[in-house]
């Protein structure tokens, strides 16, 4: 007997529709876009936001008395709320805008460094960290004589189990900083990062979560991971490129000291002494990114529309989809084999070039990632050069999935 | 060698204009791959890496000085680690390979465009290709200073 209807969670076909991008052709054949991980496309709400702010309310934010500036001012605050709501934090000057997760990072390391870092201090990571999560605490620790120490990786790309004997082997006196990531950009996997935070607090450690890959994929919740710090990107979660958030808890936010000076981050500016802005603005020197702000909020919008866990649930589909043809494949490897993963699946084959792979993918149609993927420690701990790497977003189609796999096999056999 | 370096590229952009469909032309590309002079292994060094590959692109050249019967000319062998990279290495060999250094030099790059490799040459750092050229031009750039 066939089961009851189930209404489905969502439909992909409508969510489709959304995204014109979708429409194109490349090399003659549709597009088939499995690099979400470096940049995710952007449904038409969000590209319709962005235009009309320019067509109707482009003004500076802040600054002037005008209707206008009142109107883009407006926008851009309803932005940060909307994201505040979404991330569920307390207040919504807790959210600084940025450029993206790497403008977030830097801004975290470097009023940290300045903030609490001195000689012999040290600064934790994972080995599995993005570059923008690596490169700028390895600048602040030679800045401040400071120590970058890492978490080391399991085969499964998992982090490396804490001792039982010994529950502070990853954390010690000396620890200050914990900068970890929630999801790993190359191998998908998720890290505990609740637990982790809270060992990391009872020991007074300050933490900063790199969620550039989890916003778009994961429930987030800022107050219930309990971080510090939370740094994300709005082109990764289908808003505009150059737009990014980095949540903060307010009594920390306070005493770190500005990253960049300028405009809207000042109180009074004398030639002696400046005092500066309050929270967020003592963090958003300059003009920002009016239009993408305004954008982003509407992609955060736009995704609970839809509701994240099921379109989490769809992209597992294809993940595991994806794995199992995968492995089929004579001499494939994937890497990254962690039990809990977002939709990234990263695979060396034997013999075969991941750039000859990419350019034969691409000649299809398919849109894959291939190289270090701004991760080279990483690739160096796995013992290859570079990945070919599939990354799934909720547009994607179990059909799609099995246009790579033909598209896949294919190519395989010319190089081979 | 038969004929100039012209020549050369217009027989290569023949070649390739007998595919029509992408697969002919990747599986010529990569069997252009196989003839290519490679680099003996003592010369597969750090410094022989050609920059803003995202593959591995070993290159060597070496001055073959004029004789009474012959001007002077530039040798290269190659290597690479992808097939695709190693075919389009062995297409700027097979031009470039053993003309004099003003040839390579003055040597204008447009065939690559015509056999439908555009995007080999895109700005993309991924792919190689100009760092390739760049190199190879380089090369004839030291040794015509060389010989003069």
């Amino acid at each position: 007997m066939k089961p009851a209807a189930v209404k489905p969670a969502f439909d992909v076909e409508e969510i489709r529709a959304q995204f014109p991008i979708l429409k194109e052709l490349v090399h003659g054949k549709p597009l088939v876009y499995f690099d979400n991980a470096a940049t995710s496309q952007k449904p038409r709400r969000v590209i319709k936001a962005e235009s009309a702010y320019y067509a109707t309310i482009n003004a500076n934010v802040h600054r002037g008395v005008h209707t206008l500036s009142t109107k883009a001012t407006e926008a851009q605050e309803a932005a940060r709320e909307t994201i505040r709501k979404h991330i569920n934090a307390k207040h919504a000057h807790e959210v600084i805008f940025t450029s993206g997760t790497t403008a977030s990072l830097n801004l975290a390391a470097s009023s940290l460094g300045h903030l609490l870092l001195k000689p012999g201090d040290e600064v934790l990571i994972s080995g599995m960290e993005h570059h923008a999560n690596i490169v700028p605490w390895q600048m602040v620790c030679e800045r401040y004589g400071a120590v970058l120490k890492v978490i080391p990786i399991t085969d499964e790309g998992e982090l490396e189990p804490r001792r039982r004997d010994d529950a502070t082997e990853y954390f010690n006196e000396r620890t200050k900083v914990f900068a970890i990531t929630h999801v790993s950009n190359t191998l998908g996997t998720i890290n505990p990062v609740k637990e982790l935070i809270a060992e990391a607090r009872k020991r007074g450690i300050i933490t900063v979560v790199d969620g550039a890959q989890a916003i778009a994929h994961l429930n987030v919740d800022v107050q219930d991971l309990g971080c510090d710090l939370y740094a994300f990107s709005g082109h990764k979660a289908y808003g505009p490129t150059g737009t990014g958030v980095l949540y903060g808890r307010e009594e920390l936010l306070n005493v770190m000291p500005p990253w960049q000076g300028g405009g809207e981050m000042i109180d009074v500016v004398t030639f002696e002494k400046t005092t500066y802005a309050k929270l967020p603005f003592k963090f958003e020197a300059g003009t920002p990114h009016i239009a993408g702000i305004i954008g982003l909020g509407e992609a955060i919008r736009w995704m609970e529309d839809y509701d994240k866990a099921a379109m989490a649930a769809h992209e597992h589909l294809l993940l595991e989809h994806a794995t199992k043809e995968l492995l089929a494949i004579d001499g494939l490897r994937i890497i990254g084999t962690a039990k809990e993963k977002v939709g990234v699946i990263s695979f060396v084959i034997n013999g075969v070039h991941h750039y000859d792979l990419g350019t034969l993918l691409d000649q299809q149609g398919i849109a894959v990632r291939t190289g270090h993927h701004c991760t080279q420690p990483l690739m160096e701990r796995f013992g290859v050069s570079g990945t070919t790497r599939a990354s799934f977003a909720c547009f994607n189609t179990v059909e799609e999935v099995e246009v790579m796999m033909v598209a896949t096999k294919k190519a395989v056999k010319m190089l081979r | 060698m038969s004929g100039t370096l012209a020549q050369t590229q217009q027989e290569l952009v023949s070649e390739f204009a007998m595919f029509t469909d992408w697969q002919d032309r990747y599986e010529h590309l990569i069997e252009l791959g196989k003839d290519l002079p490679l680099i003996a292994p003592e010369h597969k060094t750090d410094d022989n890496l050609v920059r803003g590959c995202q593959s591995r692109v070993w290159l060597n050249a070496e001055y073959r000085a004029s004789t009474p019967l012959s001007a002077g000319t530039v040798h290269f062998t190659a290597d690479s680690d992808a097939m695709i990279t190693k075919g389009i290495v062995a297409l700027l060999v097979r031009v470039f390979n053993d003309r004099t250094p003003q040839e390579i030099i003055g040597a204008s790059t447009d065939f690559i465009d015509q056999i439908g490799l555009r995007a080999h040459l895109s700005p993309n750092r991924a792919n190689g290709l100009s760092a390739m050229v760049d190199q190879m031009k380089r090369y004839a750039l030291a040794y015509s200073a060389q010989s003069h």
